[in-house]
């Protein structure tokens, strides 16, 4: 074991770390050997980006010892951690959009050189060595925002490669990936490990590169829960230790067979986003729509709400036509969405939980151009009550409560407007699994109601156990309609990413 | 709530630094210079003097508390002065009845406020429906409003007023000077406004998160344009309390007031970035600065020095509420599961 630590790239021993008296790792001990690719799995809020944040030197461990290449740091930036050939690759790949693919690999390079002027001579020289390394061809000279998403990863690949990278972690390599392209992935990790070059795949969906990993660590709520060789692990114990409990198998209940058609959408197009988008959804249905990241299914859900304007098209909810690209028009039709991005769009998170769930009700409680406070009070309690919101006290800020309790929150703003058709973008994304569960309840029950809903997502086992109809669009487009209950889970991925 | 926990909120609330703030000057003052600072004289005429800057700062609270900022509320005090002296000076002598010089008033009042009013329009629909920066687009609309003043006046002061017009800035009603009676009253109604209506609410909400306002389907673009419109409005009555007390107007008075103004909103607690102010924070800000103002008047402290002292007061608050502030986001960290 000694000696084996020794050989190590990375050891970290007894790492915890802990923020205003929240404890986000405990004791976490983890270590990477060279040419080694580990799986770190865990749910949002394991503490996963807590130690990758940690490894690249972006936040200081409050207790510990860090050992990089064998060398110990007191104090670790991400100056000296890039300098010892720490890579990260986050999710958005942080590359410059407007510049080509050439200086985007040869950017931080040439900085660590001191170089005080552009050479492109010498730019287009590092990286194609870098290309050649991992033997894909791309044009050196396109503008990195031209590229496709599989492109631009690759290109931040090769980034790494070109500062002498030793480690490359990658944060959710795979969420925008056809299986194609993750199979090109694959060898290209393969051909990485043969040199030597060790890696770090960061995601809460691992089963496409499990088979190219070694090594699997598993964390939740801050603490290691499982580590071991990736072959002793699949899908279904990963999820097991990933949430520390079997989640059971839920199918949508039935819906009536009479129910009419509720909203119709005819051709909604939107150059560059989406093209051709025809469906209907009857009251009480949940329809999921889903397709990798993106594929445009967030445009369709915001163009549905108004907040993109499509270029043709038309919307109609019960026989009345919604204008277009005008949020107002699509609540007023009593439409609702509770968008995919809590903290930024769905919350005030500095206001407190009544006021989140009252401003949609304002004009409702204003008699004599005051506002009936008491009104707002009554009216929002019974709602957080009825969504079993678990709040100490509705003045506190919205931002004091855990995930689950916040998507309620965001929910029971919509439901107290009565809405007829409610689009959930992500309703479970950072939500802890028992908190999902409730969540996919709650669906279940406001479709019973009547109420249509629309359901956005990539997690397909929330769309098996919800919806009743699930579309999959790709590249802007309805490629397939799939009918719930029928379907199983391998059989959707694959449609997902064919 | 127990009495602990009610003093502990009462003590940790901004508004409470700004009392014991305000306190400290008064008390200063009144130890350095307790004959001059402490008499009645002093007393009366610092209650005439707050009101018209105290107004504009009410209007730029307004402004932030939307995350912008009203750089033209000056330049719409003068404007509306110089159109209501303007009237007066064209349709009424001093020889003229009280009663018949009264209507004059009267009118030359309302098209102050209309003017008041048809600027904020201006200033809300640059925002609103052409997208642009509050701080540019204030910047640029003031600059207008004074040059109409200035086109309107050639530059000089327009005076020559009935008696009836000194009512609105130098008479006392029951010992209380109407200056300040107007601020109560506009203090007030901006509070309940902020607090009791369904646009107050809305202006908080945007002011913490825009983008969450726009996906909850509030109509942004009305909301926006109403705040400039009261924040336009408010500043008119200033310009008009400024026309009576200087007995004339012109396009350039009060220029010192837009930094105070700013400075006054700040102190007061309203967080430039929106979301968050309340006006009782503000009426202790105005009292604090007015102490400080007329004390170091009487210290003999020069015009220049005390911009300075303005200035960097305004940087050492921000500093304090920016620190405040950030030590408040670590406390919300801890979840309730």
């Amino acid at each position: 074991m000694s000696s084996e630590r020794d050989a190590a790239f990375i050891d970290l021993r007894a790492i915890t770390k802990r923020y205003a008296g929240v404890t986000a790792l405990q004791d976490v001990d983890f270590t990477v050997q060279p040419g080694e690719a580990v799986c770190l799995a865990g749910e949002n809020g394991s503490g996963k980006s807590t130690l990758i944040k940690i490894i690249s030197g972006v936040e200081p461990a409050t207790e510990g010892t860090i050992r990089i290449a064998g060398q110990e740091h007191a104090v670790l930036n991400p100056r000296i951690s890039a300098a010892a050939g720490v890579m990260v690759i986050f999710q958005d790949f942080s590359l410059f959009p407007n510049l080509s693919v050439a200086e985007n690999i040869a950017f931080a390079t040439q900085l660590s050189t001191r170089e005080r002027f552009f050479k492109p001579a010498a730019t287009r020289q590092i990286a194609r060595k870098a290309l050649d390394r991992i033997g894909v061809e791309i044009d050196l000279d396109a503008r990195v925002e031209t590229l496709p998403v599989a492109q631009k990863q690759l290109v931040a690949i090769c980034r790494a490669l070109a500062s002498e990278a030793q480690l490359i972690i990658m944060d959710e390599p795979t969420t925008a990936l056809t299986e194609k392209e993750v199979r090109r992935l694959q060898g290209i990790i393969r051909m990485l490990k043969e040199e030597g070059v060790a890696v770090i795949f960061v995601s809460h969906k691992l089963a496409e590169v499990l088979d190219v990993s070694e090594k699997v660590v598993v964390l939740r709520n801050g603490k290691k829960v499982a580590e071991g060789p990736a072959s002793e692990f699949n899908t279904q114990s990963l999820t097991y230790h990933m949430t520390g409990r079997d989640v059971p198998d839920v199918t949508p209940r039935t819906r009536r067979a009479d129910a009419e058609t509720l909203m119709h959408v005819n051709g909604l197009s939107k150059a560059g986003s989406f093209e051709d988008i025809n469906f209907e959804l009857k009251s009480g249905e949940v329809m999921g729509i889903t397709g990798l990241l993106g594929c445009g299914r967030t445009s369709v859900a915001k163009a549905l709400f108004g907040l993109v304007a499509p270029d043709r098209g038309t919307i109609t909810l019960a026989g009345q036509t919604v204008p277009t690209g005008d949020p107002q028009a699509a609540s007023r039709a009593r439409i609702g969405y509770v968008p995919e991005d809590r903290l930024t769009e769905g919350l005030f998170l500095s206001q407190s939980i009544l006021r989140n769930v009252a401003i949609g009700r304002l004009d409702a409680h204003t008699s004599g151009g005051f506002l009936n406070m008491n009104g707002l009070l009554a009216e929002a309690t019974e709602w957080l009550q009825r969504l079993k919101v678990k709040a100490p006290d509705v003045q506190a800020p919205v931002q004091s409560l855990s995930g689950g309790n916040q998507q309620r929150v965001a929910l029971a703003r919509w439901l107290s407007r009565a809405p007829r058709v409610l689009i959930l973008n992500g309703p479970s994304v950072g939500v802890d699994v028992g908190s999902k569960a409730d969540i996919h309840d709650i669906i279940r029950d406001l479709a019973s109601q009547g109420i249509g809903i629309i359901l956005i997502s990539d997690d397909l086992p929330e769309l098996l156990a919800t919806c009743h109809r699930i579309l999959v669009m790709r590249d802007g487009r309805i490629t397939d309609t799939l009918e719930g209950g029928t379907v199983t889970e391998e059989e959707l991925a694959h449609r997902l990413a064919s | 709530m127990s009495n602990q926990t009610i003093m502990k909120n009462v003590t940790s609330a901004p508004e409470f630094r700004l009392l014991v703030i305000a306190i400290s000057v008064f008390v200063l003052m009144s130890v350095l210079s307790p004959d001059r600072f402490l008499s009645s004289q002093n007393l009366t005429s610092m209650a005439f003097q707050f009101p018209e800057f105290a107004i504009l700062a009410l209007a730029m609270t307004l402004a932030m508390m939307t995350g912008g900022i009203d750089l033209s509320v000056v330049g719409i005090a003068n404007l509306s002065a110089v159109v209501a002296a303007v009237i007066l000076t064209t349709f009424t002598d001093p020889a003229m009845p009280a009663a018949q010089s009264a209507l004059w008033l009267t009118l030359a009042v309302v098209a102050a406020l209309c003017v008041g009013a048809l600027a904020g329009v201006t200033n809300g629909a640059l925002i609103a429906f052409f997208g642009l920066p509050p701080i540019l687009a204030t910047v640029g609309s003031g600059l207008v409003f004074t040059g109409f003043a200035i086109a309107m006046t050639g530059g000089s002061a327009v005076m020559g007023f009935p008696g009836t017009v000194a009512l609105i800035g130098n008479a006392q009603i029951f010992g209380l000077p109407v200056p300040l009676i107007l601020f109560a009253i506009l203090a007030v109604v901006l509070h309940l406004i902020l607090t009791r209506t369904a646009f107050g609410l809305r202006v908080t909400m945007y002011g913490a998160n825009p983008l969450a306002a726009l996906y909850a389907a509030v109509d942004i673009n009305r909301m926006l344009l109403k705040v400039y419109v009261i924040a336009g409005m408010f500043s008119s009555v200033a310009g008009l309390i400024i026309m009576s007390r200087a007995n004339s107007a012109k396009a350039d008075y009060g220029s010192s007031y837009l930094l105070l103004a700013v400075l006054i909103a700040v102190l007061g607690g309203v967080n430039p970035y929106g979301g968050y102010g309340r006006v009782i924070g503000v009426v202790l800000a105005v009292l604090s600065m007015q102490f400080l103002s007329s004390g170091l008047n009487m210290l003999q402290v020069s015009n220049f020095a005390r911009e300075l002292i303005w200035g960097a007061l305004l940087i050492f608050v921000m500093v304090i509420n920016t620190q405040a502030l950030a030590s408040l986001r670590d406390g919300f960290g801890k979840t309730v599961k």
